[in-house]
C-alpha cells in the first residue's frame, strides 16, 4: 500500500479512474509499463505531474503495439503535439479507448482518426490504400489495391463525395461484428 | 452539512473585481441568508427544464469546454444579477426610507420611479447584469465586511429603533429573494447536477486526458461547493446527510469493482494467450474461465448444503447399514484401485448419494437434509439454465450489427486486424491471411467461381460427409457393442474380469473422444471452407460426436438401472427372510430384548441402490475424461513438439514444417469437450454431490496445464481467424446440452422409485414426495390446501395454456417487428442508393461541365495566344462566363444546377491559364481544330 501512495495521490488515481476505464490497479500497472520504457525518463513519483514525454520509437517497441500495422499512427492518434511523443497522460488515454470497456462510439471516433492518416476529417482514397497495404505488407498488386479502395468507397460512401468522412465511417463501423473484438488492446 | 450558504456567493464572485459600494456588502448578506430557503420549491417547479437541460447537456457533449466555459459565465451573470436586484431593493429603501413592510412588493411591480429600481428592472429583464456596475468582492471581504454592515445598518437607522428595522431588512429581503432567487437557484441546481453527469460521462468524451482531467477537476470543484446549498430548512440537512450517503456510495462501489477486476483470476494469462494466438484462442480460455465460475458455485450449493451438514450433523459412519461398508467388501475396502474406482470406503461417504440418510431433520438445526438435497437438485440446474440464458442474451445485445453484407471491403479493411496480435510468427500468419482473404474476395467480385472448381468442391464436400456420417455410424455402433458387452460381463459377476473389462466402456468413449475429432480434422480439408465455418461444422460434428457417445451411456446406464431395480425386488424378499431368520434366532436366546437386538451394520444385507451406482458411474467417467486429456495434451502436444525439435537436427527433412509439424490449439475439441464434461456434471450431480468438487479441481488442472501446453508447445493457427459470435455459438451447444442432459435426469428422478434402503428418499414412493411431506409437516394446513389447490390439472392446464398463448403472441409479434425492421432497412438501403445515384449523377455532371469549361478556356487561351496580347486578357476573362453559358441550353436542368459551383472551381487556375497551355495543347486532341466548339467533349463524355 505504502509503495502506492508514492507514485499517485489518492486524488489523481480516483481522478483518472473518472477519466479512464480502469481500475486503480490498472492504472498503477500502466505507470509502470510506462515508467519501465523509459526509466531514466520517467519518474516514479508522479504526484507533481511531471512534464515528461516518451518518444515515439520507445512507445511502438511495445509489446502490444510491435506487430500492430498501424501503430505509429495510433501513437501520433492519442499524442497531444502530434508527432507520437506521449505523455503518461496521452498514454493512459490511449490504453482506456483501446480497452474492452471503452463503448463502440468513442471507439469509432478514434478509430476515424486512426485511419485517416494525412488528417484532414476524410478517409480518402490515399488513407485507404495506405490501410491497405499496411494490412497487407504490400503484397497485393497496384490494380488490386485500387480496386478494393473503389469497392470500400463503393460501399461506405453514403453522400457520393469519393471519399469517407466520419458519418459514413461510423455508419458502417457501427454495423461490423469484429469492430469490437478486434479493436482493443489488453494490457 | 458541507458548506455554509454564505460560501456560495463568496465563490462565485471570485472573478469579479473589487469594485464596489458599500451598498453591496449589505446586499450580499441578505440574499446569502434568504437563497437557500428558496430552493425547494424552485427545484420542484424547474424540474421540466432541468430535464431538459440535461437532455442538451447530452447533446452538447462533444464542444464540453465551450459550454463549460458559458455555464460559468452564466453562473456569475446570474449571481450577479440576483446581488443586483437586492442591491436596488436596498437602495430602494434606504432613498424612500419607506417602513411598510409589505408594501415593498408591490412597489416593486408598479415599476416605482426610483433610478435604481428602474435599472435594477431591467437588468433583470435583459438577464445581463454588467460585470461593472456589479458590486462583488472576494469571500474574506465579505465575510469581514459583514461585521460592518450590521453596524451601518443599525447607524442608518438608529433614529427609528433597531427592532423595527431589523424586522424590515429581513422581511423585505425575503419577499423579494423569493420571487428572484428561486430561478437562480434552480439553475445552480441544474448545473451541478449537469458537472455530475459530465463527471458520470467524461470518459466517454473523445477529449485529450489532460484536459479531461481539467474538466474533471473544474466540475468537482463545483459541485462541491454547490451541491451543500441545494436544500432548504429541515431538509437541507436530510439533503446534505444524502449527498454525503451518495458520495461514499460512490466510492464504495468503485472499491468494489476494483475488487471485483482484481478477483477475476487468470487475466495476464489469458492476455499473454490473446497476443500470441489471437482472439480465437483466448476465446476457449475465457469460456473456460466462465465455466469454471459457474461450477464454483455449483461446488458452493453442493458442499455447503449436502455434504458439509450431512457430514457434521449426520449420522456418523458405521452406525446404519447404508453408512458402512458391507462385510464382503471390508478386506478391499481400503485398496489403492477400490477408492481409483470409487468403490470402497469412497462409495460409502458423503460423495455418493447412498451415504445420505433418509431422517427428516439432522443436528441441532433442524436441517431438512432430504429437503435440501432435493431443492440442490433442482437448484443446480435451475441456476445453470438461468446463467446460460441471461448470458446468451447479453451476447446478443453486444453483437449489435447484423449479417449486412453491403460492407464485405470495408469491414475487411477496417475491422480485420486483430489489435491483440502481439506475437511476430502470429502476426504473419495474419498477414498472409488478411491478403489471401482480399485476393479470394477480389476474386469473388471479378468472376463468380470457374464451373470445374465447383463441381469438384461439390464432389469433395458430399465426399467428406460421406465420411463423417461413416466415421460417426462407427463409433456409435461400436460403443453400442461395447455397453453390450460389459452388461454380459456384469451379469456374470465383474470379479472374474480384469481393469479393462470393467472400464472398458469409459476407455472407449474417451478413446473415441479423442480420435474421431483428429479423423475428422483431416477430412475438413477436402471441403476447401473458410476456416470459421469449417469451424462449425467441425463443431457440428464433434457435437453429434458426443452426443451419440452419451446418450448411447446413458441408455445403457438406463438398462443397467433396471437390472438393478430387478435386483432389489429379489434382496427386499431375501431381507424379510434374514430379518425372519435373525429373529427367530435371537428370539430363541432371549425373546424379551427383541428392540435391542445389536447386529453390526456392516453384515446387514442390503440392496443395490442404483442411484450410487450411477453417480459413480458419471464420477468414473468424468475422471477418465480429464486423464484423456491430460494424456492427450502430453503426448499429442507435448512429445510431438519435443520430438519435432530436438530430433529435427538429425532428420532427413525439416520436421518442424513438413510433416508432423508443431500441433495447432483445437479450439473446437476442447470447447466441446468442456461442454460435455459440463453435461455430465449437470447429469450426475444429483447422484453424486462431489461431482461438482471434482469437476472444479479438473478445471482448475485443465486451465494451468492448457495454458501452459498452448504457450510452449503449439503453434498459431496458419490462417488465424477471429472469434467473431463464436462465444454464442458455445453457449448455444451449451444451452443444448444442459437441456439433454436435464431430461435423463429429471426422468430418473421423476419416473424411478428410489432405492428402499439407500439415500435421504429411501421409503419414499417417488423422490419429489419430499416436498408434499415437507409441506404437511412444516408449512401451516391451509398453505397445503392451498398447494394442492394449485397444483390440481385444471389449474395446470389452464396455467399451461396461458403461457402458450403468451408465447404465441410474443412470436407473432416478434415476427412482426421483424418484418417493419425489414422493410425499414429495405426503404433505408434504397434511400442511400437513390442518395448515391444522384450525387454520383451530379458530380459527373459537375466534372463534365468542368472538363467543358476547361476546354473552353484552354481555346479562348489559344485564341488570346494567337491573337494580340491585349485580347489575350479579354478572353480569359470572358471565356469563364460566355461559353459555358452558352453550352446550358441543350444540356437540360440538371446541368444548370450543376454548373454554379464549379465555375467558382476553375477560377482558381485562371491566372495559370497561359502557362499550361502546351501542356495541354497535346491532351485534348480534336478540340484544337474544332475551336471554340465546347460541345464536342461534352457530347463525348455524356455517352460514356
Amino acid at each position: 500500500m505504502g509503495n502506492k501512495q508514492t507514485i499517485f495521490t489518492d486524488e489523481q488515481l480516483d481522478a483518472y479512474q473518472d477519466c479512464t476505464f480502469f481500475t486503480r490497479k490498472e492504472i498503477l500497472r500502466l505507470h509502470g509499463r510506462y515508467h519501465e520504457m523509459a526509466p531514466h525518463i520517467v519518474p516514479m513519483d508522479y504526484t507533481n505531474e511531471p512534464d515528461v514525454k516518451i518518444p515515439i520509437q520507445l512507445i511502438t517497441n511495445m509489446p502490444e503495439l510491435k506487430e500492430n500495422p498501424f501503430k505509429e499512427q495510433i501513437v501520433k492518434t492519442f499524442s497531444e503535439d502530434g508527432a507520437g511523443n506521449l505523455s503518461f497522460n496521452d498514454f493512459v488515454d490511449m490504453f482506456s479507448v483501446l480497452s474492452e470497456m471503452a463503448p463502440r462510439e468513442l471507439k469509432a471516433i478514434y478509430a476515424f482518426k486512426i485511419y485517416d492518416f494525412n488528417t484532414d476529417n476524410f478517409i480518402c482514397k490515399s488513407d485507404l490504400e495506405k490501410t491497405l497495404n499496411k494490412l497487407t505488407r504490400e503484397e497485393l498488386a497496384p490494380e488490386e489495391v485500387t480496386l478494393v479502395c473503389e469497392k470500400v468507397i463503393e460501399e461506405a460512401d453514403l453522400d457520393g463525395d469519393g471519399k469517407l468522412n466520419y458519418p459514413d465511417f461510423e455508419n458502417m463501423i457501427g454495423k461490423a461484428p469484429d469492430f469490437l473484438s478486434t479493436f482493443h488492446i489488453r494490457i | 452539512m458541507f458548506l455554509g450558504p454564505h460560501m456560495v456567493i463568496v465563490s462565485i464572485e471570485v472573478d469579479n473585481d473589487e469594485s464596489d459600494d458599500e451598498q453591496s456588502e449589505d446586499t450580499d448578506n441578505d440574499s446569502s441568508e434568504v437563497e437557500p430557503q428558496n430552493s425547494k420549491e424552485s427545484v420542484g417547479r424547474n424540474g421540466k427544464r432541468k430535464r431538459k437541460i440535461e437532455q442538451e447537456s447530452e447533446e452538447k457533449s462533444d464542444d464540453s469546454e465551450e459550454e463549460e466555459e458559458q455555464s460559468r459565465k452564466k453562473n456569475v451573470k446570474n449571481r450577479n444579477k440576483l446581488t443586483n436586484r437586492n442591491n436596488s431593493d436596498e437602495s430602494e429603501k434606504e432613498t424612500t426610507k419607506s417602513r411598510k413592510n409589505k408594501n415593498v412588493k408591490s412597489k416593486k411591480k408598479d415599476s416605482h420611479s426610483d433610478d435604481h429600481d428602474d435599472e435594477s428592472l431591467d437588468k433583470n429583464k435583459k438577464g445581463k447584469g454588467d460585470k461593472k456596475q456589479m458590486d462583488s468582492e472576494s469571500d474574506k471581504e465579505d465575510n469581514k465586511k459583514r461585521g460592518k454592515r450590521k453596524d451601518k445598518n443599525c447607524k442608518k437607522d438608529g433614529n427609528k429603533g433597531k427592532g423595527n428595522k431589523k424586522k424590515f431588512s429581513s422581511s423585505s429581503g425575503e419577499e423579494s429573494e423569493e420571487v428572484i432567487t428561486e430561478e437562480d437557484v434552480a439553475k445552480l441546481k441544474d448545473e451541478v447536477d449537469e458537472k455530475k453527469k459530465l463527471i458520470a460521462t467524461l470518459r466517454n468524451k473523445p477529449s485529450p486526458m489532460k484536459h479531461k482531467l481539467q474538466l474533471l477537476k473544474e466540475a468537482q470543484e463545483f459541485v462541491e461547493k454547490f451541491e451543500g446549498t441545494l436544500g432548504k430548512g429541515k431538509g437541507k440537512r436530510f439533503y446534505a446527510y444524502k449527498v454525503m450517503m451518495t458520495k461514499k456510495w460512490m466510492k464504495f462501489q468503485r472499491d468494489f469493482e476494483n475488487f471485483k477486476t482484481a478477483c477475476i483470476p487468470w487475466e495476464m494469462k489469458i492476455k499473454e494467450i490473446e497476443s500470441h494466438f489471437g482472439s480465437s484462442v483466448a476465446s476457449y480460455f475465457i469460456f473456460l474461465r466462465w465455466m469454471y465460475g459457474i461450477n464454483m458455485v455449483l461446488f458452493g450449493l453442493t458442499f455447503g448444503l449436502v455434504m458439509i451438514p450431512e457430514a457434521l450433523m449426520g449420522k456418523p459412519y458405521g452406525s446404519m447399514p447404508r453408512k458402512t461398508v458391507p462385510i464382503s467388501e471390508q478386506d478391499s475396502a481400503m485398496n489403492f484401485a477400490t477408492l481409483w474406482d470409487f468403490g470402497g470406503y469412497a462409495q460409502y461417504s458423503v460423495l455418493f448419494y447412498g451415504y445420505y440418510n433418509n431422517q427428516r431433520t439432522i443436528g441441532w438445526l433442524k436441517f431438512r437434509l432430504p429437503l435440501g438435497y432435493f431443492l440442490v437438485g433442482v437448484g443446480t440446474i435451475g441456476y445453470s439454465f438461468m446463467v446460460v440464458i441471461r448470458t446468451m442474451a447479453s451476447n446478443a445485445n453486444e453483437e449489435g450489427g447484423g449479417d449486412d453484407t453491403s460492407f464485405n471491403f470495408s469491414w475487411k479493411m477496417f475491422t480485420s486486424w486483430d489489435y491483440l496480435i502481439g506475437n511476430a510468427e502470429t502476426a504473419d500468419n495474419k498477414f498472409a491471411s488478411i491478403t489471401t482473404s482480399f485476393k479470394e474476395s477480389i476474386l469473388e467480385e471479378q468472376e463468380n467461381r470457374k464451373e470445374g472448381n465447383i463441381h469438384l468442391t461439390q464432389f469433395l464436400r458430399v465426399l467428406a460427409n460421406v465420411l463423417v456420417l461413416l466415421t460417426l455410424a462407427g463409433s456409435g455402433y461400436l460403443i453400442f457393442f461395447v455397453v453390450r458387452r460389459s452388461q454380459k460381463f456384469a451379469q456374470e459377476g465383474l470379479d472374474d474380469y480384469g481393469w479393462w473389462e470393467r472400464n472398458e466402456v469409459n476407455m472407449v468413449m474417451s478413446l473415441l473422444g479423442m480420435f474421431c475429432p483428429m479423423l475428422f480434422d483431416i477430412i475438413s480439408p477436402l471441403e476447401n471452407y473458410h476456416p470459421r465455418i469449417a469451424l462449425q461444422w467441425q463443431l457440428g460434428r464433434i457435437f453429434a460426436l458426443f452426443l451419440g457417445n452419451l446418450y448411447t451411456f446413458i441408455i445403457a446406464l438406463l438398462d443397467e438401472i433396471n437390472l438393478k431395480l430387478e435386483e432389489e425386488k429379489i434382496v427386499k424378499y431375501n431381507i424379510t427372510i434374514w430379518e425372519k431368520n435373525l429373529y427367530n434366532g435371537s428370539w430363541l436366546e432371549n425373546s424379551t430384548s427383541r428392540p435391542a437386538l445389536d447386529i453390526d451394520p456392516a453384515i446387514v444385507p442390503r440392496g443395490p441402490c442404483w442411484e450410487t451406482m450411477v453417480g459413480q458411474e458419471f464420477v468414473r467417467l468424468t475422471v477418465s475424461d480429464t486423464l484423456t486429456t491430460v494424456i492427450t495434451i502430453l503426448i499429442g502436444d507435448f512429445l510431438r513438439a519435443v520430438f519435432v525439435r530436438f530430433v529435427n537436427y538429425c532428420w532427413c527433412w525439416d520436421l518442424e514444417y513438413g510433416f508432423p509439424s508443431y500441433a495447432e490449439f483445437d479450439i473446437s475439441g476442447n470447447v466441446l469437450g468442456l461442454i460435455f464434461n459440463q453435461g455430465m456434471i449437470w447429469m450426475g450431480a444429483f447422484y453424486a454431490p462431489c461431482l461438482p468438487a471434482i469437476n472444479v479441481l479438473r478445471l482448475l488442472a485443465s486451465m494451468y496445464l492448457q495454458c501452459w501446453a498452448v504457450m510452449c508447445t503449439n503453434v498459431p493457427h496458419e490462417r488465424v481467424f477471429k472469434a467473431s459470435r463464436s462465444n454464442n455459438f458455445y453457449m448455444a451447444m451449451l444451452l443444448i446440452i444442459l437441456f439433454l442432459s436435464t431430461l435423463p435426469a429429471v426422468y430418473t428422478i421423476v419416473s424411478i422409485p428410489p432405492s428402499f434402503d439407500c439415500g435421504p428418499f429411501s421409503g419414499k414412493d417417488r423422490m419429489f414426495d419430499v416436498i408434499q411431506e415437507t409441506l404437511d409437516n412444516d408449512f401451516p394446513a391451509w398453505f397445503g390446501k392451498v398447494f394442492t389447490a394449485a397444483t390440481n390439472p385444471g389449474l395446470i392446464l389452464s396455467f399451461i395454456l396461458l403461457l402458450a398463448l403468451a408465447i404465441y403472441y410474443l412470436q407473432a409479434t416478434s415476427e412482426s417487428y421483424k418484418a417493419a425492421n425489414l422493410e425499414l432497412k429495405k426503404k433505408l438501403q434504397n434511400q442511400s442508393d437513390e442518395n448515391k445515384k444522384r450525387n454520383k449523377k451530379n458530380a459527373k455532371a459537375a466534372a463534365n461541365q468542368m472538363e467543358e469549361l476547361q476546354n473552353s478556356l484552354q481555346n479562348a487561351n489559344e485564341r488570346a495566344t494567337g491573337r494580340d496580347a491585349d485580347k489575350k486578357a479579354n478572353a480569359v476573362n470572358s471565356s469563364n462566363h460566355p461559353p459555358a453559358q452558352g453550352a446550358y441550353p441543350p444540356n437540360g436542368r440538371r446541368m444548370r444546377l450543376a454548373v454554379p459551383p464549379h465555375v467558382a472551381v476553375t477560377r482558381p487556375p485562371r491566372p495559370r491559364g497561359p502557362g499550361q497551355l502546351p501542356g495541354r495543347l497535346h491532351y485534348p486532341g480534336p478540340q484544337q481544330s474544332h475551336g471554340a466548339h465546347p460541345r464536342m467533349p461534352r457530347t463525348g463524355a455524356a455517352f460514356r
